[in-house]
């Protein structure tokens, strides 16, 4: 395998793991609202992902880094060409954090439901603009001879990336549904089942609608599974994914409908790699300009020095990430040390 | 628009760079509470670490969130930077990411909300991980803008748009001139950080009589470290502005306005207001060839002044003289005051000097100014370079980011910053009000001392009337529970 081809898939892992792990406690933020009704199950509910969900976002930070690293042309374009979404979109994961710290240290209801209402909207923006930027790097995007975006503002609010967005969201409530039911108990664990079900079917429409506009408006898409056939498998592990989730709902096993979101967000993702590689940005109309997996890279030592460092680092980073998971297993208590 | 970018770029790291020293210092100081806790099996300390903890995880928490700003604002920004650095640069934030971040965030997780999930022991050990990941943090992104400043390890390859540095000798990118130095410097800045926030906090805590057997001794292993560190940092500060004179001299020339270059010695400034147009510093009181001495050790040597390079290469004198100077005259008050403080506690009778509590409850702003001048000292004083002498921040700026988009960016950062400077400043004053005892007597308080201040507005009215602390216990039954 190539050291160009490694990054790629480094980057691919980092991104999987950040959505995985992220979208649920993202979920669990655009659920909060409507899914916990008074104070005792919102921090039942803030709990749930307290200790856990900023290990989460180091995933985001450390993906942002090895872009930076592994392909800075792209991580310079995407950045620059893409700044106001971006800007809202670290809006949005500050004040998500502001809010998760700050809301249960003050007594006052107004205070509490004042935060309540600002972690919902930002964890529910964050994902839809990550969804946006996702849906326009799917879709390709115009660039000019050195590689610089070309767009417009207008074309941000293109109907596919809104689609994509759209998706995030609906496919992160469900993770965090999902989640839920594991982590909660009683009545509320009743009620998680229930917007399991109820975001399911947001979720359903939106997956199938941008399944099928992918495949009518963004033609690369599967030109690499002529190489690689394998990759069908995943396409059908995604859909019996999606069909597992309501069936283990429904048999409640909610470990397993986790894990059937957790495997369908897996595919996604992998999908998204399939439909990009070896672009990291692709210019459908001058494709000439396009930034790859070659053109947008560091040097060659840079890149196997730093997967030195990846292969250093990674079981480390499993390990830390076993460990807390471990040690705040089981169902979330609200003790002394909560938010 | 450059200086929108500028200045967009010197709100959001002057903002962030709040919160690590203090990460880091109060790591190392939650360190050694929890190892005498260990090593004494001594409640105080535990209780002490908790408290703290709390403190900590709020810090933590801002520190963060105006953390992931600056990641990526290198690419929304500074577009053509992050291609030119992204080599070297990108490496080292990677690096970052992968052996700090993780460690930092996953044991934290342990550090805040495990106390009763996993034994003293392994609790110690997620404290030590949480202060060695932000010790790891400081290092990779001290090197890298260590590399900013004295390039080494690198070349440049292709032209025009392609133009870029790549790396060919890791260890020498990593051990570039200035690295070493200014990592120790970074780090004791920190601490500094760190020891004079326990030190004003405890002190606090003594004068209004909260848990004060506990706050003494916070105070006096704060000042201990307060002590220690200040006396490295005048060794790392002479060691430092060594480096800046052999690698970037006209930087110390823009730090002490040593405009003109003669055979003479040049003087050190103690205080001046540096005169661009004429070239010279007004009102100057100053060692006359004492700079001279301390960097060739001859007062007579004469240095490289601003006029030692074309006039597009030179800095501007008046911020990085004055930030410089601020920086240096802090640092002597410190040393004055850990001095004293040391003095009066080797004596015993510190705590009866109340004037000597109170200096102390103020000094914390002392480091946290100190820190920042320094920085805006080495960054400004590094101009119009960005990667010093191989790009210009002219040169480095986003091609397709315009005004209006800057504009809306330093809008919604500077309202942000605003809301979350607040509230950090109201949590954290809440949280100290409290003082140590509070929320933990199910928790190993063994003294079976009921804690004296339980709600903020008891707290406040203990301010007033110290002799009634608990006058208000309704305010303390509705806020027991807001931990």
């Amino acid at each position: 395998m190539s050291l160009y081809v490694f990054w790629f898939g480094m980057l691919g892992v980092l991104l999987t793991g950040y959505a995985v792990l992220d979208g649920f406690d993202l979920g669990v933020g655009i659920l909060h609202l409507v899914l916990a009704r008074d104070d005792r199950e919102r921090r039942v509910l803030l709990n749930s992902i307290g200790p856990l969900w900023d290990g989460n976002e180091v995933w985001l930070v450390t993906f942002g880094g090895a872009l930076f690293a592994a392909f800075p042309r792209a991580y310079a374009t995407v950045l620059s060409g893409f700044y106001l979404p971006v800007v809202v979109l670290l809006a949005c994961l500050i004040g998500r954090a502001i809010s998760i710290e700050f809301r249960s240290k003050r007594k006052s209801m107004a205070w509490r439901t004042y935060w309540d209402v600002s972690f919902s909207l930002s964890s529910g923006l964050a994902v839809f603009v990550m969804g946006l930027l996702v849906g326009h790097v799917l879709r390709g995007v115009p660039l000019d001879e050195d590689g610089e975006y070309a767009g417009t503002f207008g074309d941000l609010f293109h109907p596919f990336p809104i689609l994509v967005g759209a998706l995030a969201v609906a496919t992160s409530a469900l993770h965090g549904a999902t989640y839920l039911c594991l982590k909660v108990e009683g009545e509320l664990a009743v009620r998680g089942k229930t917007w399991a079900f109820r975001t399911f079917f947001v979720f359903l429409p939106l997956y199938l609608a941008a399944s099928a506009s992918t495949l009518a408006t963004v033609p690369h898409a599967l030109d690499n599974f002529a190489h690689l056939p394998l990759a069908w498998v995943v396409v059908g592990l995604n859909v019996l994914a999606v069909a597992n989730v309501p069936r283990t709902l429904h048999k409640g096993t909610p470990g397993w409908a986790f894990l059937s979101t957790g495997a369908l967000i897996c595919a996604l993702t992998f999908l998204l790699g399939m439909a990009l590689f070896p672009n990291l940005l692709l210019d459908p109309v001058h494709p000439e300009r396009s930034l790859t997996i070659t053109s947008a890279a560091s040097s060659e030592s840079t890149l196997r020095l730093m997967r030195v460092i990846a292969l250093l680092g990674l079981p480390f980073i499993a390990t830390y990430t076993f460990i807390v998971y471990w040690v705040f297993r089981g169902k979330t208590k609200i003790d002394t040390f909560s938010y | 628009m450059l200086g929108l970018a500028r200045a967009q770029f010197a709100l959001t790291i002057m903002f962030h760079y709040l919160f690590p020293p203090l990460s880091i210092g109060l790591g190392a100081m939650m360190v050694m509470m929890e190892g005498l806790f260990l090593r004494t099996k001594d409640p105080a300390w535990s209780k002490l670490t908790r408290f703290w903890s709390r403190v900590f995880a709020v810090n933590f928490a801002v520190g963060v969130a105006s953390g992931i700003v600056m990641e990526l604002q290198f690419g929304t920004n500074w577009a053509t930077y992050s291609r030119f650095v992204g080599d070297v640069f990108g490496s080292a934030l990677a690096a970052e990411g992968i052996f700090a971040f993780f460690l930092e965030s996953g044991f934290l997780a342990v550090l805040v909300f495990g106390w009763d999930r996993v034994s003293p022991r392994v609790h110690f050990l997620s404290t030590c991980m949480v202060f060695t990941g932000s010790v790891f943090s400081s290092v990779w992104i001290v090197i890298a803008n260590s590399w900013q400043q004295t390039p080494a390890g690198h070349r440049i390859v292709g032209e025009g748009v392609h133009r870029r540095a790549e790396i060919v000798d890791f260890w020498a990118m990593v051990f570039n001139p200035s690295a070493m130095p200014r990592l120790a410097h970074v780090l004791l800045g920190a601490f500094l950080v760190g020891a004079f926030f326990v030190a004003s906090v405890s002190a606090y805590h003594v004068l209004k009589g909260i848990e004060v057997e506990m706050s003494k001794r916070a105070f006096t292993l704060a000042l201990g470290f307060a002590f220690a560190t200040i006396v490295a940092m005048g060794l790392s500060g002479h060691e430092q502005a060594n480096t800046v004179a052999k690698y970037q001299p006209v930087k110390l020339a823009a730090f002490e306005g040593h405009f003109k270059t003669s055979s003479e010695g040049v003087p050190l400034y103690l205080f001046g207001v540096p005169d661009t147009e004429a070239g010279t510093i007004r009102y100057g009181v100053g060692v006359p060839g004492m700079l001279s001495y301390l960097v060739k050790g001859d007062t007579k040597a004469p240095l490289p002044a601003l006029d030692s390079v074309p006039p597009e290469d030179r800095p501007s004198v008046p911020v990085p003289f004055t930030a410089y100077h601020v920086m240096i005259t802090l640092a002597g008050a410190m040393t004055a005051l850990a001095s004293i403080g040391v003095f009066f506690r080797m004596r015993g009778t510190i705590f009866e000097k109340k004037w000597l509590l109170r200096a102390f409850v103020g000094a914390v702003f002392m480091p946290y100014l100190a820190n920042q001048a320094g920085w805006v000292a080495c960054e400004v004083g590094r101009q119009p370079w960005v990667v010093y002498g191989l790009l210009r921040t002219k040169d480095a700026a986003s091609k397709v980011v315009h005004g209006p988009s800057i504009v809306f960016s330093i809008v919604v950062f500077s309202l942000l910053y605003l809301a979350l400077f607040a509230v950090w400043l109201f949590v954290l004053t809440d949280k100290i009000l409290h003082g140590p005892g509070y929320g933990t007597e199910d928790h190993g308080g063994s003294e079976g001392k009921e804690p004296t201040n339980q709600g903020i507005l008891s707290a406040a009215a203990s301010l007033s009337d110290p002799a009634s602390p608990d006058s208000m216990t309704s305010a303390r039954a509705s806020t027991s529970e807001g931990a």
